[in-house]
């Protein structure tokens, strides 16, 4: 009876924390369904909306999650800049040329934020950031529980979007036949520039939830990139449910091999997972 | 009094991964026809077409579609002219449903307004497809997912469908239909192209036709004349 009691922590708090592993993830799996390109810079855009969000409170007192409502436009024009006039002259050149793009993107971005804001490490501190809340009988921040909330309501618009609008179903058939696509009226390059803007949308979102959490650094976007990917690895791509498993997967395997072994094996447990997923079956839990 | 041609193609010079696939080719098509463009393999009939739909740009010449230029627009562009072009092997949309697959055929402006009205008609002329508007498009028979690829073209609302080897592949039984679905288009007022490897059938259909030889139309005229040529009975019917 004691384990299961003690065992609860571990459970409920990786749960909620797999939950904000799907939606820093969910970027990722859209612009590599789409476009086929792996951003490594994914992880970096997800740290600026992250930086905005610490700007607006410090120098306006700002909220962060209020800040989104500024902070979510600007990730859609810089993602849909970034797309219509780099990565699209990229893809034209070559196959490699967009990765080696993005991986521009993310040093000068990683570089910017050391200038901008110095190495030191920042958090997100509204007034709530040290309120927990109970769930049957067990003692979890706050910020916990909205990550989890968040992420679900942003998963639940994200497939409503992509099914019901015909910007969503036109994302969705360009990814499958572009050339096909384009017979049906679709411009294949607009809606590219689309999707990619979307993923910066949800970076943005991501990226606030991050903050709130854990503290960064300017070094910060590789971190959640691993994280991103290894979401992205063990729910497959292309499948929102599947990188809601995915995330639930890293997160459980995180705070369970954390409570097994010992908070510093915590990510190794975790990457893995990751490892033997990818080994067993690449294409993840639920991919094609 | 004499009418425009639907659609003119003036001696379009076309090159194709680096090489020239069709030269000087000129052809019209009339409002209300169905015209057979026919040839060999590697003729250059599926150039044509993707030509026509804007997938290639012609190096020199024309194409004007209802009196205005079309051969240096996007594909998307052409389509909410009116353009329609339904591939070879169709290319439906594997992971989405055949209700899903039908939705984008509305996808440009012209089309959207009248999505409901279309989908109607798509369900009267390919019953099949509402029995399985939730079936994804992978999981259909290859003759299913032709017709899919019709209705969706169907939904773009167009005014001229161009088809790509419709009858590919397919069992007797199925072209019947395939015909059948294209007969029925043709009296809702829309002007055909068809391009099939299948002579003998799509002569039978056809009002008028183009013959392709490599690159070029070697024989031109309406289906009766074409018939008797004694080239076209040698090459297509061995006697």
């Amino acid at each position: 009876m004691n384990l299961l009691l003690d065992l609860s922590t571990p459970i409920v708090m990786g749960i909620l924390l797999g939950g904000l592993y799907s939606l820093v993830a969910l970027g990722l799996s859209l612009v590599f369904g789409v476009m086929k390109l792996i951003n490594v810079a994914h992880g970096d855009l997800v740290l600026m909306s992250t930086y905005l969000a610490f700007s607006m409170m410090t120098s306006f007192g700002l909220d962060p999650i209020l800040s989104l409502v500024i902070g979510m436009p600007v990730m859609f024009v810089i993602g849909f800049a970034i797309q219509r006039y780099l990565l699209n002259r990229a893809f034209k050149i070559s196959m490699e040329a967009p990765l080696i793009i993005a991986f521009g993107i993310s040093i000068i971005l990683q570089n910017f934020y050391q200038i901008v804001w110095t190495p030191l490490s920042r958090g997100l501190t509204p007034s709530y950031a040290m309120l927990s809340f109970s769930i049957g009988g067990l003692n979890v921040p706050l910020v916990y529980g909205l990550d989890f909330a968040v992420s679900l309501i942003v998963m639940l618009a994200l497939r409503e979007f992509m099914k019901r609008t015909y910007v969503g179903q036109a994302i969705n058939a360009a990814s499958q036949d572009r050339g096909a696509a384009q017979l049906m009226g679709i411009n294949a390059n607009r809606v590219y520039a689309f999707a990619f803007a979307i993923a910066m949308v949800l970076a943005a979102i991501a990226g606030v939830f991050l903050g709130l959490t854990f503290p960064f650094t300017p070094q910060s976007g590789v971190s959640f990139l691993i994280i991103a990917f290894g979401v992205v690895v063990l729910g497959g791509l292309g499948s929102i449910a599947g990188t809601f498993i995915g995330g639930l997967v890293m997160g459980l395997a995180q705070t369970l091999g954390g409570y097994f072994i010992g908070t510093g094996a915590q990510m190794f447990v975790a990457y893995l997972i990751v490892f033997i997923v990818l080994g067993v079956r690449p294409q993840g839990i639920f991919g094609r | 009094m004499p009418e425009e041609p639907l659609l003119k193609v003036s001696d379009i010079n076309v090159f194709y991964g680096g090489l020239q696939a069709l030269w000087e080719i000129s052809l019209t098509v009339n409002t209300g026809e169905i015209v057979a463009i026919i040839g060999a393999n590697g003729a250059g009939k599926s150039t044509l077409l993707n030509t026509i739909a804007g997938v290639i740009h012609p190096a020199r010449g024309s194409i004007e579609f209802e009196g205005r230029r079309i051969n240096t627009l996007e594909p998307f562009h052409i389509v909410s002219r009116g353009v329609c072009l339904v591939p070879e092997a169709g290319r439906t949309f594997p992971n989405m449903t055949v209700r899903e697959n039908l939705n984008i055929g509305s996808y440009n402006s012209q089309a959207r307004g009248k999505k409901m009205q279309n989908l109607e008609l798509v369900y009267e002329h390919l019953p099949v497809l509402k029995e399985r508007q939730n079936q994804l498009a992978k999981t259909l028979s290859g003759g299913e997912r032709q017709m899919l690829a019709i209705g969706r073209g169907l939904m773009s609302d167009p005014k001229l469908m161009l088809f790509d080897e419709l009858s590919l592949g397919l069992s007797p039984i199925i072209i019947n239909e395939l015909y059948r679905v294209l007969r029925e288009i043709r009296a809702r007022g829309i002007t055909v192209i068809l391009v099939e490897q299948n002579v003998r059938r799509s002569l039978k259909e056809a009002d008028r036709a183009y013959i392709l030889e490599c690159g070029r139309v070697v024989l031109s005229g309406n289906v009766a004349e074409l018939r008797e040529e004694e080239k076209v009975q040698k090459a297509y019917f061995g006697t």
